[in-house]
């Protein structure tokens, strides 16, 4: 069967007093974070509050520069990077896709840490791709080029890669950006189905805050490379914390689908009572519904 | 075996469920047909590369027959036919095929590692420091032989080093490894132009010929270093290879299927210039070689990623033929570095225009 059998152990990821920045800039600071295991978690923030930067050194892209990312308790850095992608996977934002590769071949390489000196290709790598491309509906693309993919294709694609990796924990940068709404549903239920289904811990970074509020089970607000709160959607999604995170002004409604907070964001303009158009709609008494 | 995600509830959507087994199937098929693709083109190349060979030891001011070449192989030619074959032909064939070989397996390293078809030793000056070395032992220390060998594969090693240092930046990125490398290739040609003006006719003649990229002074004696650096670091580069297919998908990609980036990227360039240094000191910068192997290996193997086997012989088999044409085929004598710049610049050309058409790196 397959993605039926939970891993018998279960990974766990944090980060204790971590600091990461790139040259001289410091971007996240003093940051000590628990990744709930089993859970999906979703990080959101402002653009620049370091919420990729966090992701990328959960992933130990960035090397600490005070701190440090903890595996299963170990710091990251000193475990051999293979056997870390053998319980790690990412799916990073850019990956590059080499000219003229097969959908097969692209998705193989996610198999590269199962792989060493004496074994190379196995059967268990034809099930683990076979797995990924399934689940992910891109089996009948198997044998095509990758430039041939449309943009949401070529995304399940390249998150069929970071699954071939199987590993417990999965963290993906910004999976939805570039998708139309159909497509990051798609990726969203199929990341819930595999959290759900195999007890993947996932960690998602993504900008839409309503998706981020119904699919994660774990929000972790970020602001100025700190994090400014955290828990579930309905215990950090309020119209003050739209306001400290994001400087949004906003109303909190109750999504009548999944029963989790909507944001319904405030700008200058476009509100229904006009006379309040320019002057402060203070969140919250705008409307009925509120958030707690 | 059953279905994907069996699970508590129907799934729906994106996720359907399917036997596994048929999957496992369909990927097997899709693998298979890459991997024949992958044993296929080798064959077809190798089968190539025997006719080139018998040719190369049998065409000539005096022919010798395969039959006569393959008594004198094994020991029971005459006298006249053991000279021509041991002493004149076989080595220069066994030289052309591997340097061919050594400059295809060093720029396909070069160009799948920083994903760029400009990268290739012989484009970002790597080639260079070594033609820069050996002119100033031919020029300045009146040196010859080996010893113009050895300056050229220390040239070689200083300018990636000085290459690898300029371009780096919290790790070496593909376009400024490029640019730097071009950069130096320049000062560096600069160097070799002020030699040669100030040198006497005579000797600037024996640097010019060298410089050219030429098989004329293959020797059985040059033969065994170059084999025997090649048995070394042939088998270190298709396994330090292996990094390859993860370094392709971009360095996060790369780092997060465990590849250790910039450690694979460091020995990758020691062996990729190690190569293209040893090839150097054989026959000289023979042009373009580099450049155009992994390109074209690419083409014949579509769709199977990285081709360093392919790439190799695809470059034994430019150097091997480009020789044959210059020397027989032409109403004048060429040295084979002529015949390779004539194929490659205007595949730079092409490159370069359809990069700029598309933005990227081709």
């Amino acid at each position: 069967m397959v993605l039926s059998d939970a891993p018998a152990t279960r990974h766990t990821l944090s980060a204790s007093e971590l600091g990461l920045g790139y040259g001289d800039r410091q971007i996240v600071e003093d940051l000590t974070v628990d990744i709930p295991t089993g859970k999906v978690t979703v990080i959101i923030g402002a653009n620049g509050c370091g919420k990729s930067t966090l992701l990328r050194g959960l992933a130990r892209l960035l090397t600490p520069t005070h701190g440090a990312v903890l595996l299963d308790g170990r710091s990251i850095s000193s475990i051999p990077s293979k056997q870390v992608a053998k319980v790690m996977g990412l799916l990073p934002q850019a990956p590059i896709a080499p000219e003229g590769i097969t959908v097969a071949d692209l998705v193989g390489r996610g198999r590269y840490p199962h792989q060493g000196w004496f074994r190379q290709w196995a059967p268990d790598d034809d099930r683990a791709v076979a797995e990924a491309l399934t689940v992910t509906s891109t089996l009948e693309l198997a044998d095509r080029p990758i430039e041939e993919m449309s943009g949401g294709q070529r995304q399940r694609v390249w998150i069929a890669m970071a699954l071939a990796q199987e590993t417990d924990l999965l963290l993906l940068d910004e999976p939805t950006t570039y998708l139309d709404l159909s497509h990051q549903l798609e990726v969203l239920d199929l990341l819930t189905d595999l959290n759900r289904r195999r007890g993947t811990t996932v960690v998602i970074v993504m900008h839409d805050l309503n998706l981020a509020c119904r699919y994660a089970d774990h929000l972790i607000a970020m602001r100025d490379g700190r994090i400014s709160a955290e828990g579930t959607p309905n215990e950090v999604i309020t119209a003050e914390a739209m306001m400290e995170v994001f400087g949004l002004r906003s109303t909190i409604i109750t999504d009548p689908v999944s029963k989790t907070p909507t944001i319904i964001p405030i700008g200058r303009h476009h509100c229904a009572d006009d006379s309040d158009d320019e002057t402060a709609v203070l969140s919250g008494e705008w409307s009925g519904e509120t958030s707690s | 075996m059953t279905a994907v995600l069996t699970g508590r509830r129907p799934t729906r959507g994106a996720v359907r469920v399917e036997a596994d087994t048929a999957g496992v199937e369909v990927v097997r098929r899709v693998r298979h047909r890459l991997r024949r693709r992958t044993v296929v083109v080798p064959l077809a190349l190798l089968m190539f590369l025997l006719v080139m060979f018998c040719l190369a030891l049998t065409v000539g001011d005096f022919p010798v027959s395969v039959q006569q070449v393959w008594l004198s192989l094994t020991g029971r030619g005459t006298r006249a036919t053991d000279f021509i074959v041991h002493e004149l032909r076989l080595p220069r064939a066994v030289i052309a095929l591997a340097v061919g070989a050594c400059f295809g397996l060093s720029g396909a390293i070069f160009q799948s590692m920083m994903r760029n078809p400009l990268a290739s030793p012989d484009i970002i000056g790597i080639t260079s420091g070594a033609s820069a070395a050996a002119v100033i032992a031919i020029l300045m220390l009146g040196l010859s032989g080996f010893a113009i060998s050895a300056f050229a594969f220390a040239g070689a090693l200083i300018t990636a080093l000085a290459i690898y240092l300029l371009a780096w930046k919290q790790g070496v990125a593909g376009y400024r490894l490029v640019l730097v490398g071009i950069g130096i290739a320049a000062m560096l040609g600069a160097i070799i132009d002020y030699l040669l003006t100030r040198a006497q006719i005579w000797d600037a003649q024996v640097a010019l010929l060298w410089l050219t990229g030429s098989l004329n002074g293959a020797s059985a004696a040059e033969l065994r270093p170059l084999l025997l650096l090649m048995v070394i670091v042939v088998p270190l580069a298709l396994w330090a290879g292996g990094a390859l297919g993860g370094l392709q998908l971009g360095d996060d990609a790369a780092t997060s299927i465990g590849v250790r980036v910039e450690r694979s990227r460091l020995l990758l360039i020691l062996i990729g210039v190690a190569l293209a240094s040893i090839a150097t000191a054989a026959a000289g910068p023979v042009g373009f070689v580099a450049f155009v192997s992994g390109p074209i290996a690419r083409r014949l193997t579509h769709g199977t990623g990285i081709a360093l086997v392919p790439a190799a012989l695809v470059g034994a088999a430019v150097v091997i033929t480009a020789d044959f044409v210059g020397q027989h085929l032409l109403p004048v004598q060429l040295p084979v570095g002529i015949l390779t710049a004539a194929v490659g610049a205007p595949f730079l050309l092409y490159l370069l225009v359809r990069s700029n058409r598309i933005g990227h790196g081709g």
